[in-house]
């Protein structure tokens, strides 16, 4: 379960003075759910994500994850999260194996157990061949793969996804879909953000249009449907971020064309 | 705070490190290789340097002279100097040390010397050169004899003994032990290197531990896990600490075994040398290695330690400010200067340690080193340092720690 109340976000710096990140986003996520955080670059995924992970403490509200709260117990909640981002790399000279391990053992899981889950994960993801070899010599396809055990190992309830699939060609990206819709058929609560509509239309149960740092529209793709009276996420997304309706929607919607 | 997970972190990061080829290089290759070729570099070139100097007789021009044959014939036929051709250019020849020194004889100095009339004689030389003074020192020293046959034999016209004008002798002998005169001069530098290796020795690991990790991605990874940041810095610390103790005690090591076969290596590539040209008096100055007290070469680590925490956590913190690895590189390349600096300052002679310096970090372990080699100890500069340097490793310490507690720093962009 993941809730936000009111998070905030608010960066100093020289030049450009106070930037509001994120303001007063507020969010509920319940175990076996997708929800999707929709939004342009700059908009504040990461910045809305990273306070979920503890990564970055809240200017202002705060948030609830896994039934702790993410000021009061940041070690507790990254305990029960697996955080997968784009920038989340490995480390290039462990084997997968290592790396695996290491993150087992940080999360206070006994070696033996860390034996027989790494033997099921990488059964799982079908690593077999490249679990003993280094990280810096792997495709993006298995570097992937290694990322998703590494953040499976000590089976959190919650999941956390940063734009996983930037970068990656289609197959790659086909995994990551796959293990998310994996992690909601295991009952884990799950965030993913991107700025990819499509994805969004195929996997998420409930989307959350973010911009400018602010929440701009929440619900289930059929509920944005109705509310913009819209078919299409990009048209709802345009919609919602600038209130109003984009061009070509206009000239197919049937408006008066010389 | 959780020493197990402290464990955890360092145990990865010391084998992440032995798999990279730069730490290596720098933590192991480089501290044991340079010590011995120092070491042995110094000895060797320093006795080749005086041994050639030596052996050849400095070039000396006459200037004057022409109505004095005697003076000016004894002096050309003084072995230990080849008198040249006079030439009109002396003085630039001197400067460019195409000739070392010139002597000046006054004009009918001969017959004032009959008569026992004053007169002066004049060396020109090259200031500082040193086979311009090899070249000074032998022209003055066959005036003096010639003054001196000049003055028994007056004495003996008037019937008086020698003794007479020399009524006693004066004589210098060197009293210290060898390791005090090798530790006056080699000792600022031996100590001195161990620094600076405490500083290359950190500053690699220092560097990949931080902005690399930003700079690949792996930090936000790290940052995911629910270890304490606490745990996280210590674990790496203790590993960028780790690299650079392991570069001192390699050199230290190295230094020892240099000690125990570079020696007798070294005498006999001179003994060898000195056999070939058996007319070159060298002989006597066989190369040797420094000699430096052992005990006190120790106590230089051990004076070392607290400076390594200081220097691996001001790496560390300065590091962690970087985004990328480059950008460390240009934050840290500048401190070697810092590094450099008071450790020269404390190779300098005449500097003494007294209660100000003695809390000036680095010059201060630098200057109390100097000492130790040459086997003096003085127990209160010894606290005194050990303690300051302790209070800024914990400063240093303290401060990466905050840093790190830091999301503008660690997440900066």
């Amino acid at each position: 379960m993941i809730e936000a109340h009111q998070l905030t976000k608010t960066f100093r710096d020289k030049k450009r003075g106070e930037i509001h990140a994120v303001q007063n986003v507020s969010f509920r996520v319940a175990p076996g759910q997708i929800y999707g955080l929709l939004g342009a670059n700059g908009a504040g995924k990461t910045t809305t994500l990273r306070m979920l992970a503890t990564l970055l403490r809240p200017t202002n509200g705060t948030a609830v994850v896994a039934g702790h709260d993410v000021c009061a117990a940041p070690e507790k909640v990254r305990a029960n999260v697996g955080f997968l981002a784009a920038s989340t790399a490995l480390y290039g000279r462990l084997t997968a194996r290592e790396m695996i391990t290491y993150f087992g053992r940080l999360n206070g899981i006994p070696d033996v157990e860390i034996k027989t889950r790494t033997a099921r994960l990488a059964d799982e993801l079908d690593m077999g061949d490249f679990l003993d070899r280094r990280c810096d010599k792997f495709s993006t396809g298995m570097k992937q793969k290694t990322s998703i055990a590494r953040t499976l190992i000590h089976d959190p309830a919650v999941m956390i996804f940063d734009e996983p699939t930037v970068g990656l060609d289609i197959m790659a990206a086909r995994t990551i879909v796959r293990f998310v819709r994996d992690c909601r058929a295991r009952g884990k609560t799950v965030i993913y953000s991107t700025h990819i509509m499509s994805e969004v239309e195929k996997l998420c149960d409930v989307i959350g249009i973010i911009h400018d740092g602010q929440l701009r529209a929440e619900g289930t793709l059929e509920q944005l449907r109705q509310q913009f009276s819209q078919r299409e996420m990009e048209e709802i997304f345009v919609q919602a971020v600038t209130g109003q309706s984009a061009p070509m929607t206009s000239a197919s919607a049937g408006v008066a064309v010389p | 705070m959780s020493a197990s997970n402290i464990a955890t972190v360092y145990r990865k990061e010391l084998r992440d490190m032995l798999r990279d080829r730069r730490t290596v290089l720098s933590m192991i290759i480089v501290p044991t290789l340079v010590m011995p070729a120092l070491m042995m570099g110094l000895g060797f070139v320093s006795y080749k340097i005086v041994r050639q100097a030596r052996a050849t007789a400095p070039t000396v021009m006459i200037i004057g002279g022409a109505d004095s044959p005697r003076a000016r014939n004894a002096l050309a036929a003084h072995e230990k100097i080849k008198v040249v051709p006079t030439a009109d250019d002396w003085k630039i020849r001197i400067a460019e040390k195409k000739v070392r020194a010139a002597v000046e004889i006054p004009a009918g100095f001969d017959a004032a010397v009959e008569r026992a009339e004053p007169s002066t004689v004049k060396i020109y030389n090259h200031e500082g050169e040193m086979r311009s003074g090899f070249a000074v020192s032998e022209v003055r020293r066959f005036f003096t004899d010639y003054r001196e046959k000049v003055i028994t034999a007056r004495l003996e016209q008037r019937g008086l003994p020698a003794s007479f004008v020399k009524p006693f002798e004066i004589r210098t002998e060197n009293v210290a032990p060898p390791e005090r005169v090798g530790g006056n001069i080699v000792g600022g530098i031996i100590p001195y290197l161990f620094i600076l290796l405490a500083f290359t020795g950190a500053m690699y690991p220092a560097m990949d531990l931080t902005a690399g990790e930003k700079e690949r991605g792996t930090m936000e990874t790290i940052l995911c896990s629910p270890v304490a940041r606490m745990d996280l810095v210590f674990g790496k610390f203790l590993m960028v600490l780790t690299a650079s103790l392991a570069t001192v005690l390699f050199s230290l090591l190295s230094m020892g075994l240099t000690f125990l076969i570079g020696g007798s290596l070294l005498a006999r590539m001179g003994g060898g040398a000195a056999a070939a040209g058996a007319a070159a008096q060298a002989a006597a100055a066989a190369p040797s290695l420094p000699s430096l007290d052992p005990l006190g070469m120790v106590a230089v680590v051990g004076m070392v330690l607290p400076m390594a925490v200081l220097f691996s956590a001001a790496l560390f913190t300065i590091s962690l400010f970087a985004k990328s690895y480059k950008e460390a590189q240009s934050y840290v390349s500048p401190l070697i200067i810092v590094i450099i600096m008071p450790a020269v300052i404390g190779m300098l002679p005449g500097v003494e340690l007294n209660l100000r310096l003695a809390l000036v970090p680095i010059l201060n372990v630098s200057l109390v080193s100097k000492e130790l080699v040459s086997g003096v100890w003085h127990w209160d500069y010894l606290g005194l340092i050990f303690g300051s340097t302790c209070v800024y490793a914990g400063i240093a310490l303290a401060l990466a720690v905050r840093m790190f507690n830091r999301e503008d720093v660690i997440f900066r962009a």
